[in-house]
């Protein structure tokens, strides 16, 4: 669905070239045996930058809440209103959750086992995860 | 007059850790004076109802209600900022000529427009000549007035007031600046506290509400008791927005039809943008029983953050948004802090005015006080009982956020007033002796515990 573009840094840019490759990469710290997500420069827990390295994931995940949002501030979100807007726990990373749309789907539910899939921007052509349920 | 030392952080008087005891100034510290600018939905663009002139207007009022000599404040405690975010001034915007006439400048010519430095404000209050020293905190009154409290409490200064004010420029709220950008940048990209992705700044608290209500088993139906009496409580105050240019009552039904925003969040649940500016006096003790209005004792303060040397933000979530469960948790931690810095008890509450912009932040925070007895999962059953101004556990009196406007400090007022039982058609009908008020969110937040009483329950 149409979005704002967005522009990668040196934070996330593995982040988002996995994302133009179909690919969904989530930071891990193997001193403290934990997945980062957003994305940071360092371990939050141990500061160190040497064990935290980027793993691709599957992404596979369930809803933890959702709300369908029928109103926008952003220019670049108003033509597919009302769209659905997740919050999915990723299966692979205890304790990371991701934010994004699901398009399409008006029976979403807490609980719904989802996958991701990437969509383009326009501004930019940069592929963004969004989500699917799982059927 | 001399130049009163700035302090650009108030980080280092807030209490927001754990284990910190009784407040050791309890009962020492006291709220006397109100001073409210009214409430507009918008800046007209007249110089006498710029956001500057009507922070002017509420510290004088403030000022003259307690009943002080303007030259004995001796403290100011401001935020810098008066938007949230959602109303920057336009881009090549000129300021009215009228405007910049009218005041005394800084060098920055939107101070006074579109913020709100130290140095313009007391430029421009000239007959606060005592101030020796100014605190500069951010977000909210909580903020400005926890501040304030504290810095009296340390006896940094006598008598303190504490202001907050919030501008709303013409045109939609949030659409102008990044929102307008056809690329996103920062921690939007990855829709951070639901920010950029989400496109609705009700997401978080929707989002956490609906699973609130997974959790639960309820059903938003059940919040329009709240919604309902947030908006007649409103209509009591005559500073708010509602009270002052629509003063019609709501029903469960408007609630219910209301047009949906982040569903389940509808534009009754969202606190409306408004322009307006408030200031309290804060002062000791001693001084506050021969001034003009009654002592509203403060038993305790504390709050939730992270407040390290300078720095004083929100608490950190595990991943991209606050899950529920840090909600609560961080709400309950808040509420424990509270009551140990007060020595008061939930039973001890005669009202509460805990923060709901957004409304379904109230049951939250409602939970973790326990006010009324209320446990985790029961604020949308309690409030279908008597939940009104005359009942014997009155809700939200001041009619907060919702029922007055996107000010952040109804709340306060209420309290205040209540303790002082000066608060009109809203006072209570038990005896307001003891109460609550602050905000703002979970992760980030100050509360104090009002009381007729300086030595509490």
């Amino acid at each position: 669905m149409p979005r704002q573009s967005p522009v990668p840094e040196t934070v996330d840019r593995e982040f988002f070239a996995a994302a133009n490759r179909g690919r969904l990469v989530v930071q891990y710290c193997g001193r403290c045996d934990r997945w980062q997500y957003p994305p940071t420069t360092r371990c939050p827990v141990c500061d160190g930058a040497e064990s935290f390295l980027w793993r691709e994931v599957e992404g596979r995940g369930t809803v933890y809440s959702f709300a369908v949002v029928h109103d926008t501030q952003i220019a670049s979100l108003r033509a597919d209103l009302p769209y659905t807007v997740v919050v999915v726990s990723l299966d692979e990373c205890p304790g990371v959750l991701m934010l994004s749309h699901l398009p399409g789907a008006a029976d979403v539910a807490i609980g719904q086992a989802v996958r991701p899939r990437f969509a383009v921007t326009e501004a930019t052509g940069q592929r963004v995860p969004e989500w699917e349920p799982l059927s | 007059m001399t130049a009163p030392q700035v302090r650009e952080s108030a980080a280092g008087l807030f209490r927001v850790d754990d284990g910190l005891g009784v407040w050791p100034h309890r009962g020492r510290v006291a709220a006397v004076g109100i001073g409210h600018s009214p409430t507009a939905r918008r800046w007209d663009g007249a110089a006498e109802t710029s956001i500057g002139a009507w922070t002017i207007l509420a510290v004088r009022r403030a000022v003259a209600d307690a009943g002080v000599d303007p030259a004995a404040v001796d403290v100011l405690v401001l935020d810098r900022h008066t938007t949230g975010g959602g109303s920057p001034w336009p881009e090549g915007a000129e300021i009215p000529r009228e405007v910049a006439e009218r005041f005394r400048p800084t060098d920055d010519p939107l101070d006074g427009v579109a913020r709100l430095s130290p140095q313009w404000l007391l430029a421009n209050l000239p007959e606060l000549s005592g101030v020796k020293l100014v605190v500069v905190t951010t977000m909210c009154m909580s903020m400005a007035l926890t501040a304030a409290i504290e810095t009296v409490g340390r006896g940094h200064g006598t008598t303190a007031i504490a202001v907050k004010a919030w501008h709303n420029f013409p045109g939609r709220y949030g659409v102008r600046g990044a929102n307008a950008d056809p690329t996103v940048s920062g921690p939007a990209k990855h829709g951070v506290r639901g920010a950029g992705i989400a496109g609705a700044n009700s997401f978080m608290n929707a989002m956490e509400f609906r699973r609130y209500l997974f959790k639960y088993g309820k059903s938003r139906e059940m919040m329009a008791p709240f919604v309902v009496n947030s908006r007649a409580n409103g209509l009591l105050m005559p500073e708010g927005y509602w009270a002052q240019h629509d003063p019609r009552p709501l029903t469960a039904a408007d609630y219910l039809g209301s047009r949906m925003i982040a569903d389940p969040s509808s534009l009754l649940d969202n606190d409306l943008p408004v322009h307006a500016a408030a200031a309290y006096l804060v002062t000791t003790a001693e001084r506050a029983v021969d001034l003009r209005q009654p002592p509203a004792y403060v038993l305790g303060h504390a709050g939730s953050g992270v407040a390290r040397g300078d720095r004083y933000d929100g608490l950190p979530y595990r991943s991209v948004v606050e899950t529920l469960e840090e909600s609560e948790a961080w709400a309950a931690a808040t509420a424990r802090r509270v009551y140990e810095s007060a020595a008061v008890r939930a039973d001890d509450l005669a009202f509460e005015n805990c923060y709901d912009g957004f409304s379904f932040l109230h049951p939250f925070w409602l939970e973790a006080f326990g006010y009324a007895g209320v446990r985790h999962g029961e604020a949308l059953d309690f409030y279908q009982g008597d939940i009104g101004l005359k009942g014997p556990h009155p809700v939200s009196p001041s009619g907060g956020n919702i029922g007055g406007g996107r000010t952040r400090f109804w709340g306060h007022t209420d309290s205040i007033q209540q303790i002082q039982q000066r608060a009109g058609a809203r006072q209570i009908g038990r005896p307001a002796t003891i109460g609550l008020s602050g905000g703002f969110m979970p992760y980030w937040s100050n509360f104090v515990i009002w009381s007729r009483d300086p030595d509490g329950p």
